[in-house]
């Protein structure tokens, strides 16, 4: 079975490659990774069709984990999820945790193998209580 | 639904949002992150281009195109809560809606913008505007321009409310004084489509 692939939305992409980048360092190529960032006009953003795009590339069978910053980011996520195939809508987490150490941690326990909901729960356990 | 009405609220409505860029975004800059004007434009710019197909559509199919458009185009938390609002409506709606299934159409897509927002009335918010309008909707006779009235009066009474939900929230207090832009924007919606009902 694949690793769980994980997915960075910032509205910065600086922000959202930096993570990515951080992620590279921790666990190479175990994971499948991808990252979007910014509106379409290239402003700070998120943008729906960019984030369905980026569950694409780090799709897994085992699942994505997607760590997202603020506010409209966790919105425009969830609303990118509901419009990608039901089939793929239950192996999609949002976790509710700080994105780059969330990003790091997530793929730090999906390039051990664990399921989603391991991934995911280890991620928000960095969450503020 | 007749085509010609279709287009006049298409055009009508994406023009006063136009036009009210700037200030929508100033509203955005006190209290959060100063993009919903632009990001509402680029939304409505799009529908726009779009006005003539749009409105030949049936009216269902024409709310779907609009928010599924919001959704891609607009970004922000706006484009997912405004693009919630109109795929609602567009499943709740006929093409022939009496005013009775514009409410209960309404009524819907206010609860799925709640949802979709995780947010309650009060909370300094686009719902503030949307409660008082379902609430103020009942069977007289200048149902437009009362409803256009009220929405007027809620987006302003969002000014002395305290934003919980959103970036705002991140001011607290100092969230307190300044008009919600996304009350802002409903407000005006509202009204542009009373105006056509004989507001």
């Amino acid at each position: 079975m694949a690793n769980v692939g994980i997915v960075i939305v910032s509205h910065s992409e600086k922000v959202a490659e930096g993570a990515a980048d951080m992620v590279r360092q921790m666990v190479g190529d175990a994971v499948p990774l991808a990252f979007t960032g910014g509106n379409s006009d290239g402003g700070l953003g998120t943008d729906v069709g960019q984030i369905m795009e980026a569950i694409d590339r780090a799709w897994s069978e085992a699942g994505v984990a997607v760590l997202v910053d603020l506010g409209g980011a966790e919105t425009n996520t969830e609303m990118a999820i509901e419009m990608i195939d039901e089939a793929r809508q239950n192996r999609i987490a949002i976790c509710n945790a700080p994105i780059v150490e969330g990003a790091v941690i997530a793929a730090t326990e999906a390039s051990g193998g664990s399921p989603l909901d391991i991934v995911k729960q280890t991620a928000e356990e960095l969450s503020p209580q | 639904m007749d085509s010609a009405l279709k287009k006049a609220l298409i055009e009508d409505c994406a023009n006063m949002i136009i036009a009210h860029a700037e200030e929508l975004t100033s509203l955005d800059q006190a209290i959060g992150d100063g993009d919903h004007g632009v990001n509402m434009k680029r939304g409505f710019e799009s529908i726009l281009a779009d006005a003539d197909s749009l409105a030949a559509r049936p009216l269902p199919d024409m709310m779907k195109a609009i928010g599924t458009q919001l959704v891609m185009k607009v970004g922000g938390a706006s484009g997912p809560l405004y693009g919630t609002l109109f795929l609602t409506l567009a499943k709740e709606i006929s093409d022939q809606p009496t005013a009775e299934n514009l409410k209960a159409a309404f009524a819907a897509a206010f609860e799925a913008v709640k949802a979709r927002g995780k947010s309650e009335v009060g909370q300094k918010t686009m719902l503030d505007v949307f409660a008082p309008v379902l609430a103020a909707w009942d069977n007289r006779s200048d149902l437009a321009s009362h409803l256009s009235e009220t929405a007027r009066l809620a987006a302003e009474a969002t000014v002395s409310m305290k934003a919980i939900r959103g970036r705002a929230s991140f001011l607290g207090d100092r969230s307190i004084g300044h008009m919600d832009p996304g009350a802002r924007s409903s407000s005006l919606l509202i009204a542009t489509i009373a105006k056509h009902f004989g507001a």
